[in-house]
């Protein structure tokens, strides 16, 4: 009975994005819509094919991942030790208190001029640019985090003779994990839209170079390919990292309620 | 006032400490213009009507298509919550589509619309909406049932129990939605405009830097960076507004 409703379900599920495709393969066939504007979905298909048998894609969607996995571990990395010491050091929290306060709302990649003109055109200001955008929301949602771990378990560990480090490591980094593997959920798609976009820009290839480089050749195959391939990437990282949560996690009332 | 004065105290010495090294040559005026001169050209531009005339196509752009996107997007959101086969339709093609990277979608609207303002708003609706829609859609589900019974009850036909409970209900987490469609639609405005267009702020940015302007440059992404910080506590202001019932 669960089994069928799920394949049941399933099958609704791919109705929509089915009659999405066969709408797209008649409309531009028939000619209704310009193939200029939009090239039948078989094209795009065989367009990506191709892709695939010569390497291309990979090599594209290689370049794109590697600067995204670069600014995205940095972020993880620097912006979680800031955050944790923000809660635990008083000078740390007085500088950045403010920085952060003014630095998470606004648009971050109004500098991406200025980190080209720092960096040059190849992957650092493009790295440089990732990191700025998305590490705001991982040292505030550490350091919320941090901070509003249970007084109580940390007087209890305080009380059976834990010494700062240990405190750190095993009391109030695994009770702070929730939120910052939230903060990382948040953080990688806004890094994944900065590295796109500064890939149009400042030109160095990628998937997002690629793209717009169809887009001015019209080539829109192209185009959609890789609209595609990124949309697919988009979507198997932000699955990893659920994933990546609920092994993280496996100890907390969040997962095991599930399980029940 | 001192308690704000301390707080923003190393914002102050930042400022002063890039001053100085600008001044004193530590790093080339090319690559770090002085804080002053950033300034002076802020004025110039801004007396000028330069500056006037970005800000507005921006915000005519960012207001129309994030606009858009909170009228289509709740409705979507608030009709797909109202019905469970539009959800079983519906909903995987979401969860699919929604950490598509949304920048993705600017050469395609260039396709589509060109460079001039459709395009960009047009990026910022699609950009803004999902969000949106999953507020909607999150929040009138976790209506709690016996709120829409009670006002069954009471004699609220379907209208009203969709117009005076469920959207009053869901209204916290529609809200947040619209918070983080708001600062997508900063980021998708703003990098739209980089990649074509001929005015707003990302354009002038992008351009000032071409020509080599750079005091202009580091000014356009102040102005940029002062407009999203605003438009983001004017936001946080009518949320607290619009949500003050439920902080008594």
């Amino acid at each position: 009975m669960v089994a069928q409703r799920k394949i049941l379900n399933i099958l609704m599920g791919a109705i929509l994005p089915l009659a999405v495709i066969v709408l797209w393969e008649v409309a531009t066939r028939e000619r209704l819509v310009s193939p200029f504007l939009l090239p039948p979905f078989s094209r795009v298909m065989v367009r990506l094919w191709q892709d695939i048998v010569s390497g291309e894609i990979f090599s594209l969607a290689g370049q794109t991942f590697l600067r995204l996995a670069i600014s995205y571990s940095v972020a993880v990395v620097v912006g979680v030790t800031l955050g944790i010491m923000m809660a635990r050091v008083r000078f740390v929290r007085w500088v950045l208190d403010p920085v952060i306060s003014i630095g998470l709302p606004t648009p971050k990649i109004a500098f991406l001029p200025i980190f080209i003109l720092w960096f040059g055109v190849f992957d650092t200001p493009k790295i440089v640019m990732a990191i700025v955008a998305c590490i705001f929301p991982l040292i505030a949602g550490t350091w919320s985090g941090t901070q509003g771990v249970d007084k109580y378990l940390v007087w209890s560990a305080q009380n059976l003779g834990a010494t700062r480090r240990e405190l750190l490591l095993h009391v109030i980094f695994p009770a702070a994990l929730p939120q910052i593997l939230t903060a990382m959920q948040v953080a990688l798609p806004i890094a994944f839209i900065v590295v796109i976009v500064t890939e149009m820009l400042s030109g160095g290839s990628g998937l997002g170079g690629s793209m717009i480089e169809g887009a001015r050749l019209a080539d829109t195959a192209r185009v959609f390919e890789n609209l595609i391939v990124i949309g697919l990437m988009g979507f198997a990282f932000l699955r990893a990292l659920q994933i990546l949560r609920r092994r993280i996690l496996a100890w907390h009332p969040e997962v095991l309620q599930e399980k029940n | 006032m001192k308690k704000l004065a301390i707080r923003y105290l190393p914002i102050a010495l930042i400022i002063l400490f890039w001053e100085f090294a600008s001044r004193a040559g530590l790093v080339s005026q090319d690559v770090l213009p002085a804080f002053s001169a950033v300034m002076v050209r802020l004025w110039e531009l801004s007396a000028g009507g330069e500056m006037l005339v970005h800000v507005s196509a921006s915000l005519l752009r960012i207001s129309s298509g994030l606009g858009l996107g909170i009228i289509v997007g709740s409705a979507l959101g608030f009709l797909l919550a109202a019905s469970i086969t539009a959800q079983r339709l519906i909903q995987p093609t979401l969860t699919f589509l929604y950490p598509l990277p949304k920048s993705a979608l600017i050469p395609v609207i260039i396709i589509w619309l060109g460079f001039g303002n459709s395009a960009q708003i047009m990026v910022i609706f699609l950009g803004s909406l999902l969000p949106i829609v999953l507020g909607a859609y999150n929040g009138a589900k976790g209506v709690e049932n016996t709120l829409v019974w009670s006002a069954r009850s009471l004699g609220a036909n379907a209208i009203e129990t969709e117009y005076q409970v469920i959207i009053r209900a869901a209204l916290p987490d529609l809200l947040a939605g619209i918070r983080v469609a708001l600062a997508l639609s900063f980021v998708l405005l703003i990098s739209s405009e980089m990649v074509g267009a001929q005015q707003g702020m990302g354009f002038l940015v992008a351009f000032l830097g071409d020509g080599g302007d750079y005091a202009g440059m580091f000014a356009g992404a102040f102005v940029i960076s002062a407009i999203g910080f605003a438009a983001d506590r004017a936001y946080l202001a009518l949320y607290h507004h619009l949500l003050r019932y439920r902080e008594a």
